[in-house]
């Protein structure tokens, strides 16, 4: 683990605990990286309810990186970085994909949308956490969860 | 998807002429799990003929849109061939992902897998 993640301006942030990352574009990498942070969600006492949310938002945004931005391929990295402030969890999410405009991605709460077998994540990972920003035209993706935070 | 080995990931008994599945482990409905599933799933209604279908989440305390993917492929699948598919057990936690995402209207839900069988 890295003494402090460069947040590229987005987060300003100093002390607590700080991860980061870069791995190849596959699931179980990215399933390692998961599992650390939960486990630091439940040491820095997050509640159940936070924990569940943050790993529903963290495996959607991973997926969506190595999926959809990086295309499965092992050869391009994801960047994973993380930071744990007195109140609040933030992760920034970096692929090698082209990116992609998220306010173009369809609703997938429309009827003629409903039984689409994808496009779930995003909506998920607005719900669930406190923010979320696309950056760098979509290939970056930064998440806050504020504890407590429905 | 993953080099672990494959463990014993569903649970199928028959219930009269209704195939009913649970999922054996809390946590296999994430990404590293579900491409199995779903193969798994797929194949009772594609291969073994199931028409009617439970599906039990009373072990599951995670679920991701992959998932729900899934499911409603499993879902259409079955209406295809004139069958149905009804849900049952599922967590609190896990409902509101099939609120949130207005899921709830597609599938038929159900609290006890009694209720689910009574159901067909």
């Amino acid at each position: 683990m890295s003494a402090s993640p460069a947040w590229d301006g987005m987060w300003r942030l100093s002390g607590g605990v700080a991860g980061e990352h870069v791995i190849p574009s596959l699931i179980a990498e990215a399933h390692r990286v998961q599992q650390e942070i939960l486990q630091l969600l439940r040491d820095n006492a997050f509640t159940d309810r936070d924990i569940f949310a943050v790993k529903l938002a963290v495996e959607e945004a991973v997926v969506n990186a190595i999926r959809h931005g990086n295309q499965l391929d092992p050869q391009k990295k994801i960047r994973i970085a993380y930071q744990f402030t007195e109140d609040a969890f933030l992760v920034r999410i970096c692929d090698e994909g082209c990116g992609f405009d998220p306010d173009a991605v369809p609703d997938p709460t429309q009827e003629a949308n409903l039984e689409k077998p994808s496009g779930r994540g995003l909506l998920l990972m607005r719900y669930y956490m406190t923010e979320v920003h696309f950056l760098d035209g979509g290939t970056t993706v930064v998440m806050c969860k504020r504890r407590g935070s429905s | 998807m993953s080099s672990q080995p494959r463990r014993r990931q569903l649970e199928i008994q028959e219930i009269g002429d209704v195939t009913v599945v649970a999922f054996t482990d809390r946590k296999i409905l994430d990404e590293q799990n579900i491409q199995s599933i779903g193969e798994q799933l797929y194949s009772l209604v594609d291969d073994a003929g199931r028409r009617k279908m439970v599906l039990n989440f009373a072990k599951v305390e995670y679920l991701s849109s992959a998932a729900l993917g899934k499911l409603i492929t499993l879902n259409k699948k079955l209406q295809a061939v004139k069958g149905r598919l009804a849900l049952c057990n599922i967590d609190p936690q896990i409902f509101e992902v099939f609120e949130i995402t207005g899921l709830k209207k597609v599938f038929n839900i159900y609290k006890t897998e009694q209720d689910a069988l009574q159901s067909f």
